[in-house]
């Protein structure tokens, strides 16, 4: 690894410490969700009713860690911070590992 | 701009996923014959970097919340099929781990912000760039690529989203998936990313742009002549 590249994975890591603020910053100033990303509690309150097709399909996925969350819904802000931390860390980490591999695979020799 | 599961009827995932899958096959090809393995550790950051400023939700007080992609430098500095790669794994990550996005919507948030927005930046930004290889033009040009590459991007998936009232409603009248019109959708995914998300998206791909061209500027692909470069 280059020195330009240390500089910039500790960059990353230092973003990744930070990523709270993502989950804060919207408390602070009482925003809600992204708009259409609500899930079937919300929506329900939005319209009165759920769509049928939305229903079927809402639970299709039972992710992991749904919403870079451990804590489940009721986290408290402290554990909802350090989820996204840990989950910021674990993604950059699955996620450079992923495309790696592929680009190993792919890159040419030489150069 | 992540879509979730049941917002898309399968009319238009199962298309936006062949649509996806065609523009993966191009880019599988053309990485083949282009990429040289000194960018390979440059697309696995450029990745864990879309990943995380994704998760910087930014607020729009008393509002709803949006977020930069990152696939805007991405394609300048390594070229858009390198950004389709990279930030579709990172997509697809977020969706299988950690539920944003859902997996039947794989297809239509890759094409939104994995293959619009790359294309998107690229072209404003060799379009607003013309022969300049620095300076004050440069640097607008990557804050337009940037800023216009999200709000494309948005666009698309308000598109996706206001087009599902016409495509299917059950006996009841009632729309079967993503509910909004168009009327709607449009105006509420355009308007947050106009402003501030966009704004975000073309300070962040200005400011790393400044700082590529200083420390690595062998490495920016779009000021290169991708004929030498590649």
């Amino acid at each position: 690894m280059t020195r330009f590249q240390k500089k910039l994975w500790i960059g990353l890591l230092i973003m990744a410490l930070l990523t709270p603020l993502g989950i804060l910053l919207p408390e602070k100033f009482n925003a809600g969700q992204a708009w259409g990303e609500w899930g079937i509690d919300k929506l329900e309150k939005l319209l009165g009713y759920v769509p049928e097709g939305l229903k079927e399909l809402a639970d299709f996925w039972k992710a992991p860690i749904p919403d870079y969350n451990f804590g489940g819904e009721g986290a408290s802000m402290a554990l909802q911070a350090i989820s996204y931390i840990a989950s910021g860390l674990l993604g950059i980490g699955v996620c450079a590992f992923a495309v790696f591999i592929i680009s190993r695979f792919m890159a040419k020799h030489g150069k | 701009m992540h879509i979730p599961d049941g917002y898309l009827s399968p009319q238009t995932y199962i298309p936006l996923y062949g649509v996806s899958f065609g523009f993966w096959a191009i880019a599988q090809k053309k990485l083949k014959k282009q990429l040289s393995l000194k960018h390979v550790p440059y697309l696995a950051m450029a990745a864990a970097f879309s990943f995380l400023i994704m998760m910087f939700n930014i607020p729009i007080p008393g509002g709803t919340t949006g977020h930069a992609v990152g696939a805007g430098i991405i394609a300048i500095l390594l070229g858009p099929w390198t950004a389709v790669l990279a930030v579709s794994v990172v997509l697809i990550i977020q969706a299988l781990l950690f539920g944003d996005g859902g997996i039947t919507a794989i297809g239509a948030n890759c094409f939104n912000m994995a293959v619009v927005m790359p294309f998107v930046s690229y072209w404003i930004f060799k379009l607003v760039k013309g022969k300049s290889v620095s300076g004050v033009r440069l640097a607008v040009a990557a804050f337009l690529a940037g800023y216009l590459s999200l709000v494309v991007a948005a666009l698309f998936a308000a598109v996706e989203f206001g087009i599902q009232p016409l495509i299917a409603t059950g006996a009841n009248g009632r729309p079967l998936y993503a509910p909004y019109p168009l009327s709607i959708a449009v105006p509420a995914m355009v308007l947050g990313h106009l402003f501030p998300f966009g704004i975000v998206e073309g300070l962040v791909t200005m400011l790393l742009l400044k700082y590529f061209l200083k420390h690595e500027p062998d490495l920016v692909y779009a000021v290169l002549d991708p004929s030498k470069n590649r």
